[in-house]
């Protein structure tokens, strides 16, 4: 059986499913219970300076968004970081840490921009024997309208500064949380490399409002006839998680800054994914939120079983193993050509495929009177899209053509050499070059 | 174990009330809210989807289900209505699993359609329970149709003209209009005076006035209906019941299973309702079986049903007969019966088991029976109609008769199946060529 451990940035865990700093580990009783149901590590819920703790709303938190049978797909939420006293976080922090000791312990850090701030935070989190600290630079609401959070993880100076303040302040390693609510994300990534950051985590949640309520007209989740914009995260953030992830994995410079990743990492293929695109490990909330703690235990056991078919040992020969396979859409094959093909074993004939090709612009796909569904392939341009919206796994197939084969749409025999646009004659920059 | 259960002969009050009230409950019960959204997430939203094809009045059910999926059941209400007046009913009585649900992509792809009948009533009972109708009639047309027979043709036919501003005067012999709906159909298909509560909604459409116990040939003659309207519509259903054609089918206690469904339906006190410990349902369609399930749920100790041909050739769906047989009810093919036995009244029934070609083997039987319910088929009833085909009348296109100004639909008219669907189907297709017949050329 392959061995999940994994090592990030010198901390040790069982396995590489840590669980976000969010709701779920506010506390002693949660966090407890988090590892004896497989957790291999843990990110506290963010702490805030010493003093009367932050406030939440005492209205709703969430807002969601759902797919078929009221399946949760996006979850957005307004809550700021614990609203526990600080020595009462830190108690708990050294009681759970003591008890679980193969387990890894993070805490999550979000003080003011100041160094006497952090300067004055980083002693106690050391004291608990916690394994490293993250810091919260992601936040989108409530905190980063008082400076911090996200309003700081959106000014790469500020990024770098606060992570110098904190790497000479402390000897735990640090990861720098990213927000996603910028352009380019690899900015904050390399001002975090520059400030000294062991690791970077993203993707934290996205600006979002969920719904508007509309006998109310207010955004919801609504507080008393109002609502401001929330932190969107789950299954629906993910491909915009993997691209950030990934964005920094392909970036030279960062090719061996670890990355936790982060962002609708739901099963432990999500998790295999943002692995293979470049995190050492990851992070999950609202897969825990919704489901409960007992997740891990398919993470984990398909994790296992994925690297054990395809004969890997250890977690660190998944991460970055597509890395290498991200490329431009500049660089990608014009000469690879492919056709739809429809089982017609497996088509239960409801024609979406249909409906969805012929609406959408190619009618690459005929209806028979009997409602046999067949790809013409003089049309089809291979887009994907009937597989996307057909409801049978694994009935619509995309199929290479042979080199060799005329592609019956263009009339063209199909090359075997690879050719992409930077060299197509329609291409004005290769004709711009070429004088 | 109630102590009249086991009386010989023909007795009322064999089950106390609480079981009575619970044999005769809502066979399918209305979806709740939560079970309605479970169930209309299923749906693909098929292009051109089958199950449209497959129901006879062209419901756009996934139009429909999309409409109840995104909190708008009235909307879907609408859909359906807008096709099927009736669709409260059908999605009651609709033999949904040889029709839509048979043709849902799910059945092939998983063995389970999706709920399409329930979603169906579940969007038209909220409709209706809001007492809102929702279609207005066109301006005044000033033309007169009689339509003959208040059941699920008429009133399909009645309401489409009414909405089109014709005046209709709707006749029927009974004393209550919904034909079958009403006197024909399962009590627990149709709960709580759901067929005369549908009939009243209906009306609210206006210009439509009610006469019944008219009979056609008995106090209304075509000829006069022809003579006092632009148009007649004739949906008068099969009155007739085929008769047994064996020794001592006269004996007491040989019944028509119509006339045992109707009285049940009218029966304000169940427990009042006589029934025999041994009961005999001759026939394989849906009264066959709406008869042989009833007479078990008022308490008959042996129910058998019996037919003359094989399970496959049986009318009543697959589903209907695992409803009887779930009921204890039991079935038995290939037996014809050959005689009626008893001193004067009814005591066993003699039957004969036949091959595929119905020719008799030899083999025969015997069952104790004290009540036998004869469910052979109904037949057309009346002369002066206009040409008949078959045994029914001979129609063209979209119902029109041999005669004139007369059209026809429902079961009295050749063609489709005998569904209440079909019915409602030829009704309104039948007021829409009406509408066109009598308002020419400017006919929209």
């Amino acid at each position: 059986m392959a061995d999940l451990t994994t090592n990030f940035v010198g901390i040790k865990s069982p396995n590489p499913f840590w669980l976000a700093s969010a709701p779920p580990t506010d506390k002693e009783y949660n966090v407890r219970r988090a590892y004896e149901a497989g957790w291999g590590g843990v990110v506290w819920k963010t702490l805030g300076e010493a003093g009367p703790p932050v406030v939440n709303v005492n209205g709703p938190r969430y807002g969601a968004i759902w797919g078929a049978d009221r399946r949760l797909l996006g979850l957005n939420n307004i809550e700021l970081i614990t609203d526990r006293p600080l020595e009462v976080n830190l108690r708990e922090i050294k009681a759970v840490k003591r008890d679980y000791p193969d387990r890894a312990m993070i805490v999550s850090l979000m003080v003011p921009c100041e160094e006497a701030a952090w300067k004055a935070i980083l002693p106690l989190v050391e004291e608990t024997g916690a394994d490293g600290v993250e810091l919260n630079f992601g936040c989108p609401h409530g905190m980063s309208e008082r400076g911090m959070g996200s309003a700081v993880g959106q000014v790469p100076e500020y990024i770098e500064m606060v992570t110098r303040w904190v790497k000479q302040n402390t000897r735990m390693p640090c990861i720098v949380k990213l927000t996603p609510n910028i352009t380019d994300i690899k900015q904050p990534a390399l001002a975090a490399l520059r400030g000294g950051a062991d690791a970077v985590s993203l993707i934290n949640t996205i600006n979002s409002i969920t719904s508007v309520d509309l006998d109310l007209f207010a955004p919801e989740p609504t507080i008393d006839g109002k609502g401001a914009h929330g932190g969107y995260c789950g299954p629906a953030v993910k491909p915009i998680a993997l691209n950030m992830v990934a964005e920094i994995a392909r970036t030279p410079e960062m090719a061996h800054l670890p990355i936790s990743g982060i962002g609708g990492v739901t099963t432990w293929k999500d998790a295999a994914e943002f692995m293979a695109l470049g995190a050492g490990n990851v992070q999950v909330c609202t897969a825990a939120m919704t489901y409960g703690f007992k997740v891990v235990q398919e993470m984990i056991s398909g994790l296992s079983d994925y690297m054990d078919k395809k004969g890997m040992v250890a977690t660190s020969e998944l991460v970055r193993k597509a890395v290498p396979n991200l490329s431009d859409w500049q660089h990608l094959n014009l000469n690879y050509i492919a056709k739809a093909k429809i089982n017609q074993d497996l088509c239960i004939s409801c024609g979406r495929c249909f409906a969805a090709c012929e609406d959408t612009s190619h009618q690459a796909i005929a209806m028979s009177e009997d409602r046999t569904f067949t790809v013409k392939d003089d049309e089809c341009v291979a887009c994907n899209l009937c597989v996307n919206v057909c409801p049978v796994e694994d009935c619509i197939t995309m199929e290479q053509m042979a080199a060799g084969a005329v592609d019956p749409r263009t009339g063209r025999t199909v090359q075997p050499e690879y050719a992409n646009w930077t060299t197509h004659p329609n291409n004005p920059g290769v004709v711009t070059a070429a004088e | 174990m109630h102590a009249k259960a086991y009386a010989q002969g023909v007795t009322a009050g064999r089950l106390d009330p609480s079981e009575l009230s619970a044999g005769f409950r809502d066979l399918h019960p209305a979806l709740d809210d939560h079970e309605a959204l479970v169930a209309a997430d299923r749906c693909y939203f098929c292009h051109d989807a089958p199950c449209i094809t497959a129901c006879p009045t062209d419901i756009d059910i996934p139009l429909f289900i999309r409409q109840i999926a995104t909190g708008t059941p009235d909307a879907a209400a609408r859909t359906i209505l807008s096709q099927n007046i009736l669709g409260g009913m059908c999605a009651r009585v609709c033999p949904t699993e040889t029709l839509c649900e048979e043709a849902c992509v799910r059945e092939i792809a998983e063995g389970k359609p999706v709920d399409i009948g329930r979603l169906q009533r579940y969007a038209t009972d909220g409709l209706m329970a809001t007492g809102v109708h929702p279609f207005t009639r066109a301006a005044a047309t000033g033309k007169k149709v009689a339509v003959v027979g208040a059941g699920p043709a008429g009133l399909a036919c009645a309401h489409r003209l009414a909405m089109k501003g014709h005046d209709v005067v709707l006749f029927d012999a009974r004393p209550k209009p919904g034909g079958l709906n009403e006197y024909g159909i399962a009590a627990y298909k149709s709960t709580e005076d759901f067929a005369a509560r549908e009939v009243d909604w209906l009306m609210q459409i206006g210009g439509i006035q009610l006469e019944t116990g008219k009979a056609l040939g008995r106090d209304i003659t075509l000829q006069e209906l022809r003579a006092d309207h632009d148009a007649v519509f004739l949906g008068i259903g099969l009155g007739g019941v085929n008769g047994l054609d064996a020794p001592g089918a006269d004996k007491e206690g040989v019944l028509d299973a119509v006339g045992f469904i109707a009285d049940l339906r009218q029966s304000a006190d169940l427990s009042g309702l006589p029934i025999g410990r041994d009961v005999v349902v001759i026939g394989g369609g849906m009264t066959a079986v709406d008869a042989a399930v009833q007479a078990k749920l008022l308490g008959a100790l042996n129910v058998t049903m019996v037919y003359r041909r094989g399970r496959a050739r049986m009318n009543a769906s697959r589903f209907e007969q695992d409803l009887a047989a779930a009921k204890g009810v039991r079935i038995i093919t290939n037996a014809s019966p050959v005689a009626v036995h008893g001193n004067g009244a009814v005591r066993e029934i003699e039957f004969e088991y036949t091959d595929d070609a119905l020719a008799p083997t030899g083999e025969r039987f015997r069952i104790a029976a004290d009540q036998v319910f004869k469910a052979i088929g109904q037949t057309l009833e009346g002369d002066a109609l206009p040409d008949l085909e078959g045994r029914k009348i001979a129609i063209s296109g979209a119902g029109r008769t041999s005669v004139i100004g007369v059209w026809a639909g429902g079961d009295c008219a050749a063609g489709g199946d005998d569904l209440t669907v079909t019915a409602v189907a030829e009704g309104r297709d039948a007021a829409e060529d009406i509408h066109i017949a009598l308002m020419g050329a400017t006919a929209g």
